[in-house]
């Protein structure tokens, strides 16, 4: 199926979106995990 | 000259965004469920580093949104035809159901390994069975076979303080169970009084609530029965000595104005065109209820040694 330009910058706009949020969720994942990791190995 | 791009659309007609994902987490329900589990981590005796007890809470949400994601992968059809339910991403097409599925089950997985890794694997073990009891028992098993899908299904609902309250302890006693029996008391009038005022559209789509099946006298009978039961339930912490007076008293109060907005409830039939208010003015003090009851249970634990 074809797209229009402006069904393609819509589609690109909401992979954006959707790439950042996945990003910050893994930072937030991976920041969590090192603290979780330095809290059990001072305890 | 227009550009166009060649894509595969067939199978997602709209781009999904961010936010459909995260309404897939039902937030407000996740709302209650994150104050609940907080609570009952905050009220537990002992105590438990900031950040593990972050950690906690946060899997309790993660593992309640992703019990959420599968109840709407499973529900899409019910939910495209019901008023309430008919904007969300799944009915609107805005999101594969595989997706769905994926993104519940890898919350859901992501929760439980990570609770087992932070805290203790009993929370985990409980939150699994939580999610488990929310997806396959609520949704696909009872919710649509029997009027009774509330009461047992509201047992889903109840686990966060529990879950709160292990990840403190590591073991269960007898008053995590008995905020886990609040909160079990507590589901059926609450979504009864909902089920009476948007009863058209659990009809419409089939699911046998209590109104559109057992019908609304005995629904209002019930409501009021619950509401009883409530008031005893509540109480229990303190009777059995595992709170003090603050919370007591506190539940003393709040439960018996429970009873009271249920007695109007119980004791009218609604007629034609009828606007619903004791029904509505019950289903809004519940939640603030909830709030109160739980919020008292940790300024009983936080002001008395």
């Amino acid at each position: 199926m074809t797209m229009t330009p402006e069904e393609e910058e819509q589609f690109k706009k909401a992979r954006r979106g959707r790439n950042i949020a996945l990003a910050l969720v893994l930072a937030a994942f991976v920041a969590l995990f090192y603290a979780i990791t330095i809290v059990k190995m001072l305890d | 000259m227009t550009a166009t791009v060649q894509t595969d659309t067939r199978t997602a007609p709209l781009p999904a965004e961010w936010r459909d994902f995260f309404a897939l987490t039902k937030p407000r329900v996740m709302s209650l469920v994150v104050f609940t589990g907080l609570c009952g981590l905050l009220a537990a005796p002992g105590s438990i580093h900031p950040v593990l007890g972050f950690a906690a809470v946060l899997c309790i949400a993660l593992g309640a949104g992703g019990a959420g994601a599968l109840n709407m992968w499973w529900e899409a059809d019910l939910d495209a035809k019901m008023k309430r339910t008919a904007g969300r991403p799944l009915p609107q097409g805005r999101l594969r159901p595989t997706d769905a599925r994926d993104f519940g089950i890898a919350l859901s997985v992501a929760s439980v390994g990570t609770m087992g890794l932070a805290v203790n694997w009993l929370a985990a073990a409980i939150l699994a069975v939580s999610i488990l009891y929310y997806a396959v028992v609520y949704t696909i098993w009872l919710k649509p076979r029997t009027p009774q899908n509330i009461v047992i299904g509201g047992g889903a609902g109840a686990f966060p303080p529990l879950i709160g309250w292990v990840a403190v302890t590591g073991d269960i006693t007898l008053m995590p169970v008995l905020l886990f029996a609040v909160i079990f008391m507590w589901t059926p009038p609450h979504f009864w009084a909902l089920a009476l005022f948007v009863r058209s559209d659990y009809a419409k789509a089939g699911i046998p609530m209590m109104p559109v099946v057992a019908g609304e006298a005995a629904t209002r009978r019930q409501i009021l029965l619950y509401s009883v039961a409530l008031l005893a339930v509540s109480l229990a912490p303190w009777w059995i000595g595992g709170t003090g007076a603050i919370y007591g008293l506190t539940a003393l109060v709040l439960s018996a104005l429970f009873v009271a907005l249920s007695l109007p409830v119980a004791f009218r039939q609604a007629g034609e065109g009828d606007r619903m208010r004791p029904e509505k003015r019950l289903f809004s003090y519940s939640v603030l209820y909830l709030f109160a009851l739980f919020t008292a249970l940790v300024v009983d634990r936080m002001l008395l040694p």
